[in-house]
């Protein structure tokens, strides 16, 4: 008898649905009352049982409401996922008691108490978040301390990088080819001297005021040109079999792999101009590039090495017998399809690379990281620090997951051609 | 490659070419940057040398596991930063662990709401910058903590507060006693495994090596305790009035918000793409490999302990050593909120000082590039060992 009253079974379904959800309601009450109300229903308890008593009675709830196909579509669905055994009831609830503690405050800070009205710090009266902080300072997270009247120029070149991109998928594919070459080798040209200026009438415009999420891009843009073509030759020194080559590689490779960014920064910045002439000066933002470039090349080697490590013998020996000599047969039927192979792998070094950015700051430079420290510490702006960062750190989320989801459709996408 | 295979390729002058060439242009550039080098370091007087490493550093350092002050040399001054550096990446690496491991576990859970919380949080912190996380941790998250005079209280025997979370400090007595107890422990331990496997694999003879281990590890340092001398004081933070309206709490360890937020940055962060390395292990191993392993008569435990673990291991293990290193590596950026590592102590403050670019920014990328080496040399040493035999 008091088995069959204490197991829930479909005979006595009605019963034990109300009160498992009887049950689950008050669990809830309580949470909710403890969270919004300041008000703790079971506060005659002693206080460890009262601080466990929603987990305490929603686990009860479930228990009572978990019966196996009970002919309730809903019930049966919720019993699956989220309540299969005490231990996933238990676990349901702690996920959901935690979304009902947190999230709303949340969502107050961002959306409901915050401040978007007004041009000063102290138009900020409510108890949230102060946006007005990002929308006066948003010209400068975006350009850095590049003059407004010239800052068309970033924009322009912006446009036609994305414009280019953009063809390369509208126009047939003859044109393709040149469009990346366009990309590859006269765009960056182009976008260098239409940026820094100086030339045709334009305002010279020294690398020192570029900044901002701006400065974000022309590093990683730079950085990704530059070190894809070292990195394929690292690839393929480190496959080679001269010795002499091969070791060179690896231990080029090895050494840039072996360091954290911010010391080849470092490097840049203080040893480098050492080993310059006496009275050569190099810019710094060139530093900062080259710096990357060398840095990345060594993990872009390593992605390249995978894809040549995948292809079939069979690729190499058919080339050879066709009497093609070393750079015909990796330039028309090793890289070709190397490359293809590790898109995905490219797109995660450019992902890491966009990550690593901001850690530009140590050498002076200030992307939108670095303005943001720059703007929080400005006398008029104190105590924006939480702002600034949830921003910046909002912007980088949408162009890394963006970019993250790219690389993982092209994977799905090439793992099923093959 | 030996002397007789190079002497081989000396003789085929398609193969020398491009190998002389390559090291031609190496040496090349290394003697113009040397050059370069003498002659600048000429003009600016001063010569290349390791000697300013016994010179007084003269400068204090916030946070330090060893004594130190500023009447002691340079090279003491390095080795206080690599050990903060190696300090915080420990703790890294053990909560890096913990949460990947939990999140990458919790994303296959049959559990909707558990799988789709651990792949937000996956996305989420896999997809802001380091740097940002770091900055949001120390400059707004740690910055709204209260002051020492209203500290969240943990039971009166730690505190958080702005200024740092203050811990009970051990005191030990016969500390070197209670290490040499535990390396027995260990030992014996390994030595315990190790004949009740060859028991059970010669003669078919089960010993519950388990329980044995569990109690040896309170035996052996219960022990110590009893009669070796060992004893063991807690030494609890206390809040005292410095003036009118400062307080601060005197005793105990405090650990300094620079570290604390430098170990939540970076485990949060290296826990995403463990969690992703666990997720990919297991996803690995065939349900055919599960269901081999029930038809025979193993039961759950026995399943996961002989068939699931020891093959996803060998898949999760390479690519999170390498992200251990990738951790280690990313310690670097303590210098952006001034904890006290090798790169803000020797690379920062000591270059400063010294001027000394070339040697101390190659010490610098010296120690990493060593600490990276022989974690990656000790993992290619276990995927040898780990390694399939196929034949």
């Amino acid at each position: 008898m008091n088995l069959i009253l204490l197991k829930p079974s479909k005979e006595n379904l009605q019963s034990y649905l109300v009160l498992g959800i009887g049950l689950l309601i008050i669990g809830f009450f309580d949470i909710i009352s403890n969270t919004f109300f300041d008000f703790n229903i079971t506060g005659y308890l002693p206080s460890l049982i009262s601080y466990f008593s929603p987990l305490l009675l929603g686990a009860l709830g479930l228990y009572f409401i978990r019966i196996e196909y009970s002919g309730n579509k809903t019930l049966d669905i919720i019993n699956k996922n989220l309540n299969s055994n005490n231990f996933n009831a238990i676990l349901s609830l702690i996920v959901i008691f935690i979304l009902i503690k947190y999230v709303p405050s949340l969502l107050n800070w961002t959306f409901f108490d915050a401040n978007f009205i007004g041009n000063t710090k102290e138009d900020c009266t409510g108890d949230g978040a102060c946006w007005i902080f990002v929308k006066v300072w948003f010209n400068r997270f975006m350009y850095g301390m590049y003059p407004d009247a010239e800052q068309w120029r970033i924009n322009l070149s912006f446009l036609v990088l994305l414009a280019s991109i953009g063809s390369i998928f509208i126009f047939p594919l003859k044109f393709k080819n040149y469009i990346i070459l366009f990309l590859l080798f006269i765009f960056p040209v182009i976008a260098l001297n239409l940026i820094s200026g100086g030339i045709f009438g334009l305002k010279w415009i020294e690398t020192g005021a570029w900044g901002g999420l701006s400065l974000t891009f022309i590093v990683s843009a730079f950085a990704l040109i530059f070190c894809f073509p070292i990195g394929v030759f690292l690839a393929l020194g480190r496959r080679s079999d001269l010795p002499a080559i091969k070791y060179s590689s690896i231990g080029f490779i090895e050494l840039w792999r072996g360091v954290p960014l911010i010391t080849v920064l470092f490097m840049s910045a203080v040893m480098f101009p050492m080993f310059l002439p006496d009275g050569t000066y190099m810019d710094k933002l060139m530093r900062v590039i080259i710096a990357i470039t060398l840095f990345e090349a060594a993990y872009m080697a390593e992605v390249v090495r995978g894809g040549l490590q995948a292809l079939p013998r069979g690729q190499y020996d058919a080339a050879k017998s066709l009497g093609m000599g070393y750079w015909r047969m990796h330039l028309l039927i090793i890289l070709p399809q190397a490359l293809k192979l590790v898109i995905p792998g490219i797109a995660n070094t450019f992902l890491a690379l966009v990550k690593d950015t901001p850690l530009i700051f140590v050498v002076g430079l200030l992307e939108l990281a670095g303005m943001i420290g720059l703007a929080k510490t400005n006398p008029k702006w104190l105590g924006m620090a939480a702002e600034g960062y949830v921003f910046a750190a909002f912007v980088f989320w949408v162009i890394c997951f963006a970019m993250s989801r790219y690389s993982q459709n092209l994977e799905e996408k090439l793992s099923t051609e093959r | 490659m030996n002397l007789k295979t190079f002497s081989i390729d000396l003789k085929n002058k398609k193969r020398l070419i491009p190998q002389v060439l390559t090291l031609l242009s190496i040496i090349l550039i290394i003697s113009y940057f040397t050059f370069n080098a003498q002659v600048n370091m000429d003009n600016r007087g001063i010569a290349f040398g390791f000697g300013f490493l016994t010179q007084e550093a003269s400068f204090d350092i916030g946070f330090s596991l060893i004594d130190y002050d500023g009447s002691d040399s340079y090279a003491r001054a390095f080795l206080v930063g690599l050990l903060n550096t190696l300090l915080v990446s420990v703790i890294g690496i053990f909560f890096a662990t913990v949460i990947g491991v939990t999140v990458g576990i919790g994303r296959l859970s049959s559990n909707y709401l558990v799988a789709k919380f651990s792949e937000v949080y996956v996305e989420v912190f896999r997809n802001i910058p380091l740097l940002l996380q770091l900055f949001f941790w120390y400059f707004a998250a740690l910055r709204a903590l209260p002051l020492p005079e209203e500290a969240i209280n943990f039971n009166d025997i730690s505190y958080l507060t702005v200024k740092g979370w203050y811990v009970p400090k051990f005191l030990w007595t016969n500390f070197s006693i209670f290490i040499s107890s535990i390396i027995a422990t260990i030992i014996a331990i390994t030595f315990i495994s190790k004949h009740a496997k060859k028991q059970r694999e010669d003669y078919g003879k089960h010993i519950p090596s388990f329980y044995i281990s569990a109690a040896l590890l309170f035996v052996i340092p219960a022990l110590s305790f009893i009669f070796g001398g060992v004893t063991l004081d807690f030494e609890i933070p206390v809040l005292e009035q410095m003036s009118a309206t400062i307080f601060n709490f005197r005793g105990g360890v405090s650990i300094i918000p620079e570290l604390m937020s430098l170990a939540m940055a970076l485990s949060m962060y290296t826990a995403t793409f463990i969690a992703e390395n666990v997720r990919a292990g297991i996803l690995g191993i065939g349900k055919g490999q599960k269901e081999a392993a029930a038809s025979i008569g193993l039961t759950k435990a026995q399943i996961l302990k002989l068939v699931v673990l020891p093959q996803a291991l060998r898949i999760i293990i390479p690519p999170t050593t390498n992200q251990y290193l990738n951790l280690t590596k990313n310690s670097s950026l303590a210098a952006a909120i001034a904890y006290p590592d090798i790169v803000l102590v020797f690379a920062g403050t000591a270059l400063m000082q010294t001027g000394r670019a070339i040697e101390i920014v190659s010490i610098t990328m010296g120690t990493y590039l060593l600490i990276s080496l022989s974690i990656s040399s000790l993992m290619n040493w276990y995927n040898k060992r780990v390694a399939i035999k196929e034949k």
